[in-house]
């Protein structure tokens, strides 16, 4: 069960919409820096295969203009 | 609705992971933006917020001081956010100090006072160690005298500590032997702010940055070291335009955030500094109103030395000189002379220049342990005031040199209580009206108080090698892994010669070598007070109970007194104890000059700057708009020097005790990282820090790198005439290092650099020199 952090940086002025747009994603945890142009966003999915695709909707949302992964960790279903 | 981490149900390991992950993408966002704030994950990750009691004081960390908020809910501390009333952070934090609080619950917590017995460390009663301690003291002194004994402090003590660490030692007892930490960071800054101004402390503050047009940093990788004051810097940059110009010897966050970075070899700043003054003075940019009615000229002795053998002495000799003979010396220092070895383009030394020499510009220049780790520290700290001087850009809102403190109670412990040995909590221990005061007010004979300092950090760890020093007390500093060739001192301190008390937080590389372990109160689990670099007063209440007999510093110490009959002298109460002392403190500095705020005000405000008069800060001092001390109708009154001049002092280029040469090809400088503070004791025990950044490493330019055929992460061996450390590679990674240098963090006690370092120092300041020895590199 994957679980990864990224930076997400936004196009100029988009960061509301980017709020938005990565609210609306399930597995999908979005913390916005109060002074900076630049969204945390922690994703927790169920098999590699989902966290793969939960990357690409997150970057097909058009106000995103960068995600870079900071950190991941991988834990048994069960635990 | 947008998911919070808060709302998801789930494993605790899980949830655990999921805050670990998003603390890492803080711990990155931190360093990419410094002060960053990400209040809303702050709130959420607290229990119950309405409950919570919000507890204001000082951050622990850097000496930047921040303002905290500690929420705490039911006896523990749960949350940390930036205090918004605090003038200094405004509500920003840097990832230190938003989780500093983590550290207090690490397993393994120094609980309870440790003293071995046939070689193991026995769990013992605070009060039975206590009598421990203050037994062999006695007997020491009885058995070998005074000077015998020693107190080895911190910049991270508070006021009271401090305070009652002299008095002990040189009120009661009567020796000099108190030095601490700070010698290790700040003395050249002391020394630099005495011989130029007769008075310590930067003359400005942090609000210079909301004015200034011009940041310089000498040396100073503020993005790391003082994130919050940077985040500021950016601030200003972003909003006015301001400039931040890095001038250092190594590429690092700061230099890629500035809007100019220069790189310098290493020593070298003493030339460019001059370089720059001559071309103030030979393009006419001289503040001459200024100069000829504040300043004075003066060179000093040449040729001083480094410090390096055992019982080293130095005293300068002054020596008035007028301008045209300060002219002349400059004549050596000609941008296209100083290009050749400082590899500072004759273009860039005339782009420093122009900037100080603008007369619409303002400037403020910052340096911390660049300057100040360095053999001719003193030398630095006067050129780069020369530049403000001869400018007259100093003691005006925006324009000022400005020497950061490492440590957040550097100044208000280390440099105004005065645990050095040279020092009294006012003046000198040479300067017969300053035993006087020190003896009224603690009321003890004056001849009790020794007029001669005994031992600087260095030389007292030299002194326990020896076996002259045979009992040392040790408080918050971990010196076995911060003093420079700890490959001597390691040892030293391990000698049975020696009786060793370490009073810490947590077990360290020191603690390992103590007979007795005390066990201390962090922070917040007692009352305190730091100062921080713009002279800012800080005062805190206990927050949190600490566990199980973990004891204030200040309070262990009256405890020992009593035990070793100074009873009288100590008359404080448990449980006021810091009020009482920081009260019969104050009394030291009454005045214009150095007035401290009265606890009433420090307990309601977020800090206050001395001197306080007429219950206002003084922002800056020596300028008589603004600094009540000046006389009247001076303009500005240097009031520490008797004829109310600063001084422009001639001082050369000198090389570095130690340079590379063909078996010892590369510079080696040690430094620090945003995620750690210091030795890490603490930072380690703070898990998002320490997976942020779990161990030591080298730094090469790749150019060397690609030479050596040094892949990352390689593990390479780094030797000096002194020791070898074990470290993998760090290429193109935090920092770059110049070509033909190496960079080592000193954060990790598992990669000891400081077996290597050198333990040369300013001949005056004392202070040691950790940028600069000559090391060579070879694959493990
Ligand atoms: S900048 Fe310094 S004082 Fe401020 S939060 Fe960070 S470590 Fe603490």
């Amino acid at each position: 069960m994957p679980i990864k952090s990224y930076l997400a940086h936004p196009y100029d002025g988009k960061k509301d919409d980017l709020v938005i747009a990565l609210s609306q994603i399930s597995k999908c945890d979005v913390i916005p820096a109060e002074n900076n142009d630049v969204l945390i966003i922690v994703t927790e999915t169920d098999t590699l295969k989902e966290d793969e695709q939960l990357k690409e909707t997150i970057e097909a949302i058009d106000s995103l203009k960068l995600l870079a992964m900071v950190s991941g960790f991988d834990t048994p279903k069960n635990n | 609705m947008q998911n919070t981490l808060s709302n998801s149900v789930l494993s605790s390991r899980r949830d655990f992971l999921k805050k670990m992950a998003a603390a890492a993408a803080m711990t990155a966002a931190a360093t990419m933006f410094p002060g960053i704030i990400f209040a809303a994950e702050q709130e959420k990750n607290i229990p119950n917020a309405a409950n919570l009691d919000w507890k204001k004081g000082p951050c622990r960390f850097c000496g930047v001081g921040c303002g905290i908020l500690v929420g705490v809910e039911n006896g523990k501390a749960v949350a940390v956010k930036g205090d918004p009333n605090s003038s200094v952070n405004k509500g920003l934090l840097c990832v230190k100090g938003y989780h500093q609080t983590m550290c207090i619950q690490a397993k393994d917590r120094l609980t309870h006072a440790l003293v071995k017995k046939n070689g193991t460390y026995v769990k013992t009663p605070i009060n039975e160690a206590l009598d421990l301690v203050a037994s062999k003291m006695k007997e020491t002194i009885e058995s070998h005298g005074k000077d015998a004994v020693a107190m080895y402090t911190s910049g991270q003590s508070t006021i009271p500590e401090g305070y009652i660490a002299s008095k002990l030692m040189k009120g009661a007892i009567g020796t000099n032997n108190l030095d601490c930490n700070a010698r290790l960071c700040m003395a050249s800054a002391v020394t630099g702010f005495l011989t130029t101004f007769g008075a310590d402390e930067p003359m400005g503050c942090y609000e210079d940055i909301d004015h200034a047009d011009y940041f310089i940093t000498w040396g100073n990788n503020m993005a790391e070291m003082h994130p919050v004051l940077f985040s500021r810097m950016l601030e200003q940059k972003s909003r006015r335009g301001a400039k931040i110009i890095d001038f250092a010897t190594r590429t690092t966050r700061s230099s890629t955030a500035s809007d100019r970075s220069i790189l310098f070899e290493p020593q070298t700043d003493l030339a460019v500094a001059n370089a720059i003054c001559y071309e103030i003075v030979n393009n006419g940019w001289v503040d001459k109103y200024f100069v000829e009615n504040h300043c004075n000229f003066s060179k000093g002795l040449t040729n001083i030395g480094y410090g390096l053998e055992d019982n080293f002495s130095f005293t300068d000799k002054p020596e008035k000189i007028d301008f045209a003979a300060y002219k002349e010396f400059l004549e050596d220092y000609t941008p296209e002379k100083v290009a050749k070895y400082s590899r500072v383009s004759v273009k860039d030394i005339k782009y420093l220049a122009a900037i100080y020499g603008d007369p619409n510009k303002k400037v403020v220049s910052y340096w911390c342990m660049g300057m100040n780790q360095h053999t001719r520290g003193t030398w630095i700290n006067n050129l780069v005031y020369n530049i403000h001087l001869l400018t007259g850009k100093i003691s005006k809102p925006g324009n000022g040199p400005f020497s950061l403190t490492g440590q957040p109670s550097a100044c208000g412990t280390a440099r105004e209580v005065g645990t050095f040995t040279h020092k009294l909590p006012k003046g000198v221990v040479t300067n017969e009206e300053n035993r006087k005061l020190a003896a009224k007010i603690w009321k003890v004979p004056v001849e009790r108080i020794p007029s001669k300092p005994t031992y600087h950090a260095t030389e007292m760890f030299r002194a326990v090698d020896r076996g002259d020093i045979k009992f040392i007390w040790t408080q918050a500093t971990n010196p076995l892994v911060s003093l420079p060739k700890t490959s001597r001192y390691r040892p030293a301190m391990q000698k049975d010669s020696c009786f060793v008390v370490v009073s810490d937080v947590f077990p360290t590389p020191t603690s390992d070598v103590a007979d007795v372990i005390l066990p201390a109160s962090w922070h917040i689990e007692k009352s305190g007070l730091y100062g921080n670099s713009e002279r800012r007063t800080q005062y805190w209440d206990k927050m949190v109970e600490g566990p199980g007999e973990t004891t204030p510093d200040a309070w262990m110490f009256i405890e020992v007194a009593r035990r070793m009959g100074y009873g009288d002298l100590f008359p404080y109460s448990k449980e006021n104890h810091v009020e009482e002392i920081f009260n019969e403190y104050r009394q030291f500095h009454e005045g214009a000059k150095h007035g401290m705020a009265p606890l009433e005000v420090l307990k309601k405000e977020s800090g206050a700057i001395w001197p306080y008069v007429d219950g206002k800060s003084t922002q800056w001092r020596f300028n008589e708009e603004f600094d009540p001390a000046c006389k009247k109708g001076s303009g500005f009154d240097f009031y520490g020097k008797p004829d109310g001049r600063a001084v422009i002092w001639q001082r050369p280029y000198e090389p570095a005790p130690e340079v590379p040469d063909k078996e010892y090809p590369f510079w080696l400088d040690t430094g620090r990282v945003i995620e750690h503070w210091h030795t890490g004791s603490m930072t380690r025990r703070i898990p998002v820090l320490n997976q942020a950044m779990p161990h030591a490493y080298v730094e090469f330019h790749p150019d060397d790198a690609k030479a050596l055929e040094i892949r990352n992460g390689e593990l390479i061996k780094v030797t000096s005439r002194r020791g070898s450390c074990v470290l993998p590679a760090s290429i193109n990674e935090r920092g770059l290092p110049t070509k033909g240098q190496v960079f080592v963090p000193f954060f990790d006690e598992n990669m000891m650099i400081n077996d290597v370092t050198l333990d040369a120092f300013c001949p005056i300041s004392k202070e040691p020199d950790f940028k600069k020895c000559a090391v060579k590199v070879e694959k493990a």
